[in-house]
């Protein structure tokens, strides 16, 4: 050890100075390969200063030499200093996936929605597409497959709507949004009232019920005194323009009337939504989604709850 | 005297201060720029500060540590734009101290999840994710049914307005504040009015579905339901915002 010291002290210059009396650092030269990369990067930082922005210049700065990018805006060329969103203008405009896209969207454009349903390239295209417009903007209420969660998000995968499922009826659902609205009759219904009424409902979808119960459940149901054929209709089937539940078919999107086995029990959670009513809304999406979008996503829940 | 390597290396107090200058030049060229570049914050309108509800709501989310998981940044590029929407404005972030920029991504960005949903999913999914969203990795934050403690949202406010968010405490900035946003917004940026119009926004929007109390939920679900929206991009073509760049 200490031969090889002595060796590379004679040979290399210290800094000079010495620490505890004789702990010394070598002044070596730096590796060739290593400086000249150092060099390197240093012309490449001149480069760099004059092909791209740098340098900050009073209230402005130096925007770069030979680096603009050209893109249309409103049919008219504009063309800008390289930045990133001018790059992503231009990314959208004549991207290979835009353009691909694009080509699609134009075809889903111009065609109508029985014409889009006839064509199965175009359906591949709409599933495609689909799969993450839904996911990323709908399967956090609906449920990644559509089935939603009873109560509070409607199943749409059913063949049962309550907007109607006609593709003019779910493209209006998905651009201006609903609200499903349902008064609490706390107030105006006893619980007596509130029983009958309940297993009237219950009724409708072929429950057995007692029947003095029954006569006095459709008469609150019909009547005045309830008024729940205002919305639901007289037989029970719901109006479609005020979102209104069918109740005939067994079907229930905010009652959890199938978690139930005995008539008790579902009798109780179909009063409970009748006792505090009903405030739901879905988005509406016509800001945030562009009308090609919506039709496309109006066929895909079209063909998820096989339309009407 | 001539300079000599040794001065600094025995010399540790010394070694440090110069160390953090050194280290410091990096930060220095990249940030003090953009304070006299006139492009860096776009010429928008409709950003204004937050509400005093906002404000309480902004102030749990940072405290519940959304942040660890959320950016509140979209960057310009195509994915992105397909799935947040309009790349993020610096315009949109001058008033947030600090800013919630971020850089983790576990959960999607909330830049411009304002009116995405309703206030129900917010709540159901605030109090328990999986209950909506059933392979949601997002923990629970059940106990934001709590009541709001606004007893110092006045307080919290003068602070900002000394990081030079513009609250008005006195008849001329409050004019001024007119000038600038319009009398409603005005009128919300008014500290001196900052309780009651905290319990206002709360009670006439009901977010956490309960209007008899006043909870965090309101507050965050306040925020949660504002972030993003205040600029229309409808306004503006195309290019319009790259132009500043
Ligand atoms: C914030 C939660 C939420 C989001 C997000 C959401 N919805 Fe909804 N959606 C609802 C609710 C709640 C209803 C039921 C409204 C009612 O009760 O009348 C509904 C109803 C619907 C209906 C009508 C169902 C019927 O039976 O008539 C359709 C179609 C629909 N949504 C499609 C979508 C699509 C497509 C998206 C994504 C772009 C979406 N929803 C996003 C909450 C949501
Ligand atoms: C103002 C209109 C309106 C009136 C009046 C009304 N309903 Fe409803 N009801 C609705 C709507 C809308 C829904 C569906 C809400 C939704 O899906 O968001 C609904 C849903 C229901 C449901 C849940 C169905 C399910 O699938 O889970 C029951 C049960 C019900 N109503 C019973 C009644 C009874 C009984 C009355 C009278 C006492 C009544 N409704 C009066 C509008 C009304
Ligand atoms: C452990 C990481 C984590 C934390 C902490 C967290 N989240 Fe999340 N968040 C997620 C994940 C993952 C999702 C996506 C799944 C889902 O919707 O639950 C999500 C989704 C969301 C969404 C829906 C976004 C969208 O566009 O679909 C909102 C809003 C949200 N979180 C708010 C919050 C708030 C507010 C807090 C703090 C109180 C918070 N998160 C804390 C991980 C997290």
């Amino acid at each position: 050890m200490s031969e090889t010291k002595t060796k590379q002290q004679g040979a290399v210059q210290t800094t000079g100075h010495a620490w505890d009396g004789d702990i010394q650092e070598f002044n070596n030269p730096l590796p060739r390969w290593w400086l000249w990369s150092f060099y390197a990067t240093v012309v490449f930082s001149v480069l760099y200063w004059v092909i791209y922005p740098a340098w900050p210049v009073g209230k402005g700065y130096t925007t770069g030499w030979f680096n603009d990018i050209t893109y249309t805006v409103n049919g008219e060329e504009r063309s800008r200093h390289w930045n990133t969103r001018s790059l992503l203008i231009k990314d959208m405009q004549e991207g290979k996936e835009a353009l691909l896209t694009q080509e699609y969207m134009q075809k889903v454009e111009a065609a109508d929605y029985q014409q889009i349903l006839a064509d199965p390239d175009m359906m591949t295209f709409v599933r495609s597409v689909t799969k993450g417009l839904f996911g990323d903007n709908c399967a956090a209420c609906h449920g990644a497959g559509g089935a939603g969660v009873i109560g509070l998000f409607p199943n749409l995968a059913d063949d049962d709507w309550l907007w109607g499922g006609s593709v003019e009826d779910i493209q209006n659902t998905i651009a201006l949004g609903r609200n499903g609205y349902m008064p609490a009759f706390a107030r105006t219904l006893n619980e007596e009232q509130l029983d009958d009424v309940s297993l009237y409902v219950l009724s409708l979808s072929g429950h057995e019920v007692p029947a003095d119960k029954l006569m006095r459940g459709k008469q609150l149901f019909t009547g005045e005194a309830g008024g729940c054929y205002y919305c639901h209709t007289a037989q029970g089937t719901g109006l479609k323009s005020q979102g209104a539940a069918n109740l005939t078919d067994n079907i229930w999107t905010i009652a959890d009337v199938p978690s139930q086995a005995e008539l008790a029990g579902k009798a109780a959670v179909v009063k409970e939504v009748i006792r505090n009513g009903v405030n739901r809304v879905m988005p509406a999406w016509e800001n945030r989604l562009d009308e090609n979008q919506i039709k496309l996503l109006t066929v895909y829940v079209h063909e998820l709850g096989g339309g009407q | 005297m001539k300079f000599k390597h040794e001065s600094i290396e025995i010399n540790a107090g010394l070694l440090i201060a110069l160390t953090m200058v050194v280290i410091s030049i990096g930060g220095l060229v990249e940030i003090v720029p953009l304070y006299f570049i006139k492009d860096t914050v776009e010429q928008v309108d409709g950003v204004r500060p937050y509400t005093p509800l906002e404000l309480r709501g902004r102030d749990i989310y940072q405290r519940e540590g959304c942040y660890l998981c959320h950016s509140q940044m979209i960057r310009p590029f195509r994915d992105e734009q397909l799935r947040y929407g309009h790349y993020s404005l610096a315009a949109e972030s001058q008033y947030d101290h600090p800013f919630q920029w971020g850089s983790k991504r576990t959960g999607p960005d909330l830049a411009r999840v304002g009116e995405k949903y309703s206030n129900e999913w917010h709540v159901a999914h605030l109090i328990d994710p999986r209950a909506v969203v059933p392979e949601s990795i997002m923990p629970g934050y059940p106990w934001l049914m709590q009541p709001l403690d606004y007893a110092d949202v006045a307080d919290r406010m003068r602070a900002l307005k000394f990081a030079g968010v513009p609250y008005s405490e006195n008849q001329q900035e409050f004019d001024a504040n007119v000038e600038k946003f319009g009398p409603d917004v005005a009128n919300e940026l008014n500290i001196l009015r900052a309780e009651s119009n905290l319990v206002q926004q709360a009670q006439s929007a009901n977010y956490d579905g309960d209007r008899a109390k006043l909870t965090e939920m309101d507050a965050l679900v306040a925020y949660l339901q504002m972030l993003g929206t205040l600029v229309d991009f409808s306004k503006y073509d195309e290019g319009y915002f790259a132009e500043f760049r």
